[in-house]
């Protein structure tokens, strides 16, 4: 099972001092975090990607291409690429080049994006997301798996005879998952596909992620890509740790009270407890991870969110330290245990390229 | 047949939950049905909490499940500067905007003067088409001074008939309906 963090970029002010970040502290911060991720022993780092303050991540690959030159070990991920307002061939160029500098340590979130002005920004049409979705993911793939590709479609310019440089490395393209919080619709596309399906569940009760969830492996198993527990499933997180949960509790509070999406909203104790959130010692954010499985099932990646609502950069490196040192290990240990034979891990490049390998001398 | 009851009077005891009370009572002498009674006030806290967080908490989901499941609905608030309350109107903005679709629903309302009748015809009516509902021909407004006046009690009668008829040919949608994806995928290659 892989373990990891992702972050969506906020610029947001630190509630308890009033001071906001520059966006070059922002950035230098997201970077700071990754190679702390890969030091402490965790598997992935994933960026969001926005066009918008007070978010800074607009362009992942520059900024993971750098994570790639310092780190070793690390894959590098998004959460999410939009699908439906980036151009699919620029996806497929991107993602391709990241791969060939990172040595394969890549995969990719796909997103529809949840900012309404980013579509007509890029010309696109909200109406039409799932659409945008389908058809330019039908697109990416397509770039990716054939060397000349003609193609028509509704949302792009034709293209006739297109080749998109660099081909994938070792003829193998990244890894995707599809993300969704509420539409069945992506489930579905992932299931299509056998590609992983990640419900980023922070900010949603277990029975709506076990209904997606369910829907997913149910329909992955449709499409004949195995049972439904073979599904490649992720799931987010959110958490704040501290030796004792009390202290935990009261540095967090007034990050939870002020934040941009729940802040001035619930209780801190309400959230807790319809939520994947856990403010508390790491044994609490052991027991709660663990129970994510009892409505999941077993399942591959699990991503934590660590650096938000204004959290200061130092807080979210002892996080870090924390939550490699004494959370994750435990984790990986719990997890294996009682997993079933059957279940995969995440595809990785090298999975993947001995999968295509045998399936080249067979 | 289950017919739900969603009330959003404030005060206990309430007119809009007796007048909510007295039609669905009408309901079942025209058809058995099992009735179940949604108050808003005790879910005014999540749905507030809806708004912040995007999700609901637990008795709202269950309220919101009541009413999706329904073969009919029964909605009746009091009349607040010239309008539903905002408490009623909140619950059907965090209901699924599909939740209603199809379902016969009987509206009405509440107020100090029979001077504000119209809210049915000028507020709750739009809202209920909006929401692509069936709403049943007669509405009724209950003013204090109806309570011990003539034509109240043949309004409610009339109502609860209306609604009677229409329940059983409440057309429910699929849950999960999801259009498979090659269907979806050769929609954009037409």
């Amino acid at each position: 099972m892989q373990f990891g963090i992702f972050t969506v970029g906020d610029v947001t002010p630190d509630p308890t001092t009033g001071r906001t970040p520059t966006e070059r502290e922002r950035i230098k911060a997201m970077v700071a975090i990754a190679l702390k991720a890969e030091e402490v022993g965790l598997d992935v780092f994933a960026t969001g990607e926005h066009h918008n303050p007070p978010f800074v991540p607009s362009s992942p690959t520059t900024m993971l291409g750098y994570i790639a030159a310092r780190t070793e070990n690390l894959i590098l991920s998004t959460s999410t690429t939009l699908i439906t307002t980036n151009d699919p061939v620029k996806i497929a160029e991107d993602y391709a080049m990241l791969q060939h500098l990172a040595d394969g340590r890549v995969d990719l979130m796909m997103g529809r994006g949840n900012t309404g002005p980013v579509y007509p920004w890029f010309g696109k049409d909200i109406r039409e997301g799932i659409n945008l979705a389908v058809e330019n993911y039908a697109l990416l793939r397509r770039l990716w798996d054939e060397d000349v590709v003609d193609w028509e479609g509704k949302f792009r310019t034709p293209l006739q005879g297109f080749t998109s440089t660099p081909r994938p490395l070792d003829g193998v393209p990244p890894f995707v998952w599809h993300g969704s919080i509420r539409s069945p619709e992506i489930a579905e596309q992932a299931a299509y596909y056998g590609d992983g399906f990640f419900h980023n569940n922070i900010f949603w009760p277990a029975d709506h992620t076990k209904r997606m969830v369910e829907f997913y492996r149910k329909r992955y198993a449709h499409y004949g890509h195995g049972t439904p527990e073979q599904a490649v499933v992720g799931l987010g997180g959110q958490v704040f740790m501290r030796k004792n949960s009390q202290d935990a509790v009261r540095e967090f509070r007034p990050y939870f009270d002020n934040a941009p999406v729940y802040g001035h909203g619930p209780s801190l104790e309400d959230f807790t407890d319809q939520t994947p959130l856990t403010v508390g010692s790491p044994q609490q954010v052991i027991e709660k991870t663990l129970s994510f499985r009892e409505y999941a099932g077993d399942y591959q990646r699990q991503l934590f969110l660590m650096d938000h609502a204004g959290l200061p950069l130092k807080t979210v490196l002892e996080q870090l330290d924390m939550l490699g040192e004494e959370v994750v290990p435990v984790l990986r240990k719990e997890f294996a245990n009682g997993r079933p034979a059957g279940v995969p891990e995440a595809p990785t490049h090298q999975s993947l390229l001995a999968a295509a390998r045998k399936e080249n001398v067979a | 047949m289950k017919l739900v009851v969603v009330s959003a009077g404030l005060s206990v005891p309430s007119s809009t939950r007796l007048l909510a009370d007295r039609l669905a009572a009408a309901v079942d002498r025209h058809t058995p049905v099992d009735v179940q009674v949604v108050e808003l006030r005790d879910l005014a806290v999540e749905i507030a909490h809806n708004f912040t967080n995007g999700f609901a908490g637990r008795a709202l989901a269950a309220a919101q499940d009541a009413v999706a499941g329904a073969d009919g609905l029964i909605v009746v608030t009091p009349v607040f500067s010239a309008s539903y309350s905002g408490l009623f109107k909140s619950f059907f903005d965090v209901l699924d905007k599909d939740a209603l679709a199809g379902k016969p629903v009987l509206i009405a309302a509440t107020g100090g003067t029979g001077r504000h009748s119209l809210v049915l015809e000028h507020a709750l009516r739009p809202l209920f088409a909006y929401l692509r509902a069936v709403v049943v021909p007669t509405g009724v407004y209950a003013a204090s001074e109806d309570w011990g006046a003539e034509g109240l009690a043949e309004r409610i009668e009339r109502a609860a008939g209306e609604l009677a008829v229409l329940m059983p040919l409440a057309t429910g949608r699929d849950e999960a309906d999801v259009v498979p994806f090659a269907e979806q995928l050769a929609a954009l290659r037409r």
